[in-house]
């Protein structure tokens, strides 16, 4: 799919508030509420568009840790592999997992109340994985999104 | 105060961002008014801070995708900031964090393939102020991306 100027900038626009009237998108692009509709559609259809993210503010709902892990597994296989991805996506604490190329075979993003919650979780959930071998934890402090190439 | 219908409001529209308010209250056993009603309160506390798109990188042409873990040279006193406002200007960084722990800084930089990655790393990654060491991270797959809470 080829986008031009106006596709990258109602891209933006629902990056930055997806929740917002077409009406009020279109107004922004300068287009007819019709043609922003027919443009979000194609967005969707040729999958860039790949729905909404709710964004609630962690802390308020008593999570005040966010802290990433990079993990090596200790044992490799295909077997290894799908075994701790199934038992690592299952725990609520774990945010996102990505299976990455470099120092540590995973990322992952785990969120707790506190550091003592984290602890809990790291001794009870991760450690306990199977295959887990070295665990590297990262405190996250800040965190910002950016746009990007659009 | 959050109770525990506010939460289960949350949880609810937080696995399916896409609900509309009848059916989210539906689900809850709520008329449409109340639900709304609380969603704005959730919303005026900050509580909930709005809605966004997530847009899929590889669709765009953008398949390859680095986390870069930065260690700076603490020994300039803006290390940060001067390392941070630089990495803004870069079009492919995606995502700035910083940590406490062996690593102070991460980016997340998309680029269209291996070529056109390599170029960003040289001309505008290296480049950037203040670096003592850098370790990549390219990622293979993403198995879980959701970014929910256990509310």
């Amino acid at each position: 799919m080829t986008l031009d100027e106006i596709d990258h900038k109602l891209l933006r626009l629902l990056m930055r508030d997806a929740a917002q009237p077409s009406s009020q998108l279109a107004r922004k692009l300068g287009l007819s509420q019709p043609a922003t509709w027919r443009r979000i559609k194609a967005l969707r259809e040729a999958g860039v568009l790949r729905g909404q993210r709710l964004v609630l503010d962690a802390e308020a709902l008593g999570f005040g840790v966010t802290v990433f892990l990079g993990v090596k597994l200790a044992t490799k296989g295909r077997v290894s592999l799908e075994d701790f991805e199934r038992t690592v996506t299952a725990i609520p604490e774990v945010q996102t997992v990505e299976h990455v190329l470099g120092l540590y075979d995973y990322r992952l993003r785990v969120v707790a109340r506190d550091l003592a919650d984290f602890e809990r979780v790291l001794r009870r959930r991760i450690m306990t994985l199977p295959g887990v071998g070295d665990v590297e934890a990262n405190v996250l402090l800040s965190e910002e999104r950016r746009p990007g190439p659009i | 105060m959050l109770d525990d219908m506010d939460r289960r409001l949350l949880r609810l529209w937080q696995a399916e961002p896409e609900l509309t308010l009848a059916d989210l209250a539906e689900a809850c056993g709520l008329t449409a008014g109340k639900a709304g009603r609380r969603l704005d309160r959730l919303r005026a506390d900050g509580v909930i801070k709005g809605q966004v798109a997530a847009v899929d990188w590889a669709a765009l042409g953008y398949a390859v995708q680095v986390s870069l873990r930065v260690t700076l040279d603490k020994t300039a006193a803006r290390a940060f900031d001067d390392f941070i406002a630089a990495a803004r200007q870069v079009a492919e960084v995606i995502e700035i964090q910083t940590f406490l722990g062996r690593v102070d800084v991460r980016l997340s930089v998309v680029a269209r393939d291996l070529p056109h990655y390599q170029t960003i790393y040289r001309d505008h990654i290296l480049t950037l102020p203040h670096i003592a060491d850098i370790e990549s991270l390219m990622t293979v797959a993403v198995v879980k991306a959701e970014e929910a809470l256990p509310i």
